[in-house]
């Protein structure tokens, strides 16, 4: 049997009935790696040892009796979230020798699961980016056409899922940064809703924005891993009390009865848009029809605010990262450039050679927007404008259960090809970003490919702690397209 | 808007960063060209709408002032790029 192809439950079921154990799916797994990576680039750092360690004593607990959901399933983390004793770099060069002294709360409930970490996966510097490019040790390649960005920033976390390295992965989201490469690599990506999942040990970039979340083959899977990670932490004061339901419910309401009585709404300012792929516009009008046949009920529904998201978020983000990037100074952690003359110098040497130009960027457009002078004009007014974009959503889920739209203007576009021109690669974000500003649950289910066989995902949006209806809307969308058994070719 | 390369030397300055010539240069024209897209939030009637700082329910989280164990020196300055004893060593502030 090929391993790899297994999805989180299915290998579930073969280790529970003893059938497989995890030591031979992790083998298989870092086998794969071993065999592949080295042209997909998804891995910034596999630690054989540690993962065959951890697949032994889970197939311990396996033998005694005393698995959970997680035993003995291999995953992977994107490299901005702490992992104890095991580098943290988040693809940056001033994180190069970061050794985290601690678990974030999200690792902490996979080691306590006893899960298997194959490895951590590549990203965007500090999560900055739509691709993946602006890693600074190398790009990740999309799996289905190695000329082509995996979307980011957890490029790397979506690349390996669709490669089939692990059962799943976990990526963040601050502006799409899981659900656009997971529609990009063909894979499922779940933003969770703001709160639903602790961030403690997740290194900041927009502490207002971040989310962590699941990329995985199957809604199911999805649906498994947010299970595992959600709920209230002491360590995260933005994280919700609320109570965390079994998220695969949600396939269970499908099952029962499908689509019926849910009302599906579709956003009039997102469809009249420019600059749409008519590939992308294809799948949506096919997710369109699928859902109609699955009993849901379609509306047209407004967000008024909508040309207004990318300038709001693009400055929210930038001055939340000005102010969280700050702490890396070169004193406490991470790296330091030597020979300075004095502190001030220090800091600016190092600064200066530890971020890359991306990250510089955003640094600067956040200092600029929240220094004296200018903080009104632009912090200020996007933080009004944000309100405003909030109660959009707020009204529109008075009118319907979720929101449908594209993930993404375009499928993923080749390596190179706007690294040049910051804002073109900013305004691509325009599907994904609402749903942070509003802390509202996004999901990307695979819906279709282009016309050169590149994944083209949907988006689907819920009210707040509302995953339950995307997990069921989503889950019906991929029983009926079939595409989470289709991968590509290494 | 125009950014101009003074303006970029001083918001670098207290992003303590140092920008070398070149991009100073491509920073001024990218920087113009996203504020001048920023912009456009200008256009938005915000009269009355109270701003906000976040997608989290707004309520005050509280915890009981106990005391807990701390990780201590060892595990805290693991990661120091310079240390002595149980300091963090940085270049002299005073001359």
């Amino acid at each position: 049997m090929d391993l790899h192809t297994l999805t989180l439950a299915g290998a579930r079921r073969l280790l529970d009935e003893k059938k497989i154990s995890s030591r031979e799916l992790t083998r298989a797994l870092l086998d794969r790696i071993a065999a592949h990576d080295n042209t997909i680039n998804s891995f910034l750092m596999v630690d054989a040892a540690d993962a065959m360690a951890r697949a032994d004593a889970a197939d311990r607990q396996i033998a005694a009796g005393n698995q959970t959901v997680f035993t003995g399933i291999p995953m992977a983390l994107k490299d901005l979230l702490c992992t104890r004793g095991m580098r943290t770099t988040c693809g940056s060069k001033i994180l190069d020798n970061f050794v985290p002294q601690y678990d974030a709360t999200v690792v902490a409930k996979l080691k306590q699961a006893h899960g298997v970490i194959l490895g951590k996966t590549n990203m965007d510097e500090f999560a900055m980016g739509s691709s993946t490019e602006n890693s600074a040790y190398f790009p990740t390649k999309n799996p289905w056409h190695l000329d082509y960005v995996p979307g980011g920033s957890s490029g790397g976390s979506a690349a390996a899922v669709a490669a089939q390295f692990c059962c799943a992965a976990l990526g963040t989201d601050t502006g799409g940064s899981i659900r656009q490469p997971a529609s990009h690599c063909g894979v499922v990506g779940l933003k969770p809703t703001y709160g639903r999942v602790s961030r403690f040990g997740l290194v900041s970039y927009a502490s207002s924005l971040d989310q962590i979340g699941p990329i995985a083959r199957t809604v199911e899977d999805a649906a498994l891993v947010l299970n595992l990670i959600a709920g209230h932490d002491p360590m995260d004061s933005t994280c919700a009390s609320q109570d965390v339901p079994d998220f695969t419910a949600g396939i269970a309401a499908f099952e029962k009865q499908g689509l019926k009585g849910m009302s599906v709404g579709i956003p009039k300012e997102y469809l009249g848009m420019e600059g749409i792929d008519p590939d992308v516009l294809a799948v949506f009008e096919n997710a369109v029809k699928v859902l109609t046949e699955l009993g849901a009920d379609i509306k047209e529904v407004s967000l008024p605010h909508t040309a207004y998201v990318v300038a709001a978020y693009y400055i929210i983000a930038p001055c939340e990262a000005s102010s969280n990037l700050a702490r890396f100074d070169g004193v406490k952690y991470g790296f330091r450039a030597n020979h300075a003359d004095d502190l001030i110098d220090m800091y600016k040497q190092t600064r200066s050679h530890g971020f890359g130009p991306e990250v510089q960027r955003r640094i600067i457009i956040g200092t600029y927007a929240l220094s004296a002078g200018y903080y009104d004009a632009y912090y200020g007014r996007a933080s009004q404008v944000r309100a405003l974009i909030m109660e959009d959503f707020s009204q529109a889920f008075d009118a319907c259960d979720i929101l449908l739209s594209p993930v993404a203007p375009t499928p993923a576009f080749r390596i190179g090809e706007k690294m040049d021109d910051p804002l073109t690669m900013y305004l691509t974000d325009i599907f994904t970003l609402s749903a942070n500003m509003a802390g509202v649950p996004g999901i990307s289910v695979p819906g279709g490919f282009s016309a050169n066989n590149l994944p083209i995902g949907i988006q689907m949006m819920a009210g707040r702690f509302d995953e339950l209806s995307l997990v069921r809307a989503a889950y019906g969308m991929e029983k009926s397209l079939g595409l989470n058994r289709l991968f590509p070719t290494l | 808007m125009k950014i101009s390369r003074q303006e970029v030397e001083n918001i670098a300055h207290l992003a303590r960063l140092e920008i070398d010539d070149q991009s100073k240069a491509s920073l001024c024209e990218q920087l113009s060209g996203i504020l001048d897209y920023m912009d456009k939030l200008a256009h938005v009637d915000v009269q009355n709408v109270k701003p906000v700082s976040g997608a989290a329910f707004m309520h005050n989280v509280l915890r009981e002032d106990a005391p807990h164990p701390s990780p201590g020196p060892d595990v805290t300055l693991a990661n120091a790029p310079k240390k002595d004893a149980n300091y963090y060593l940085v270049p002299r502030v005073v001359k």
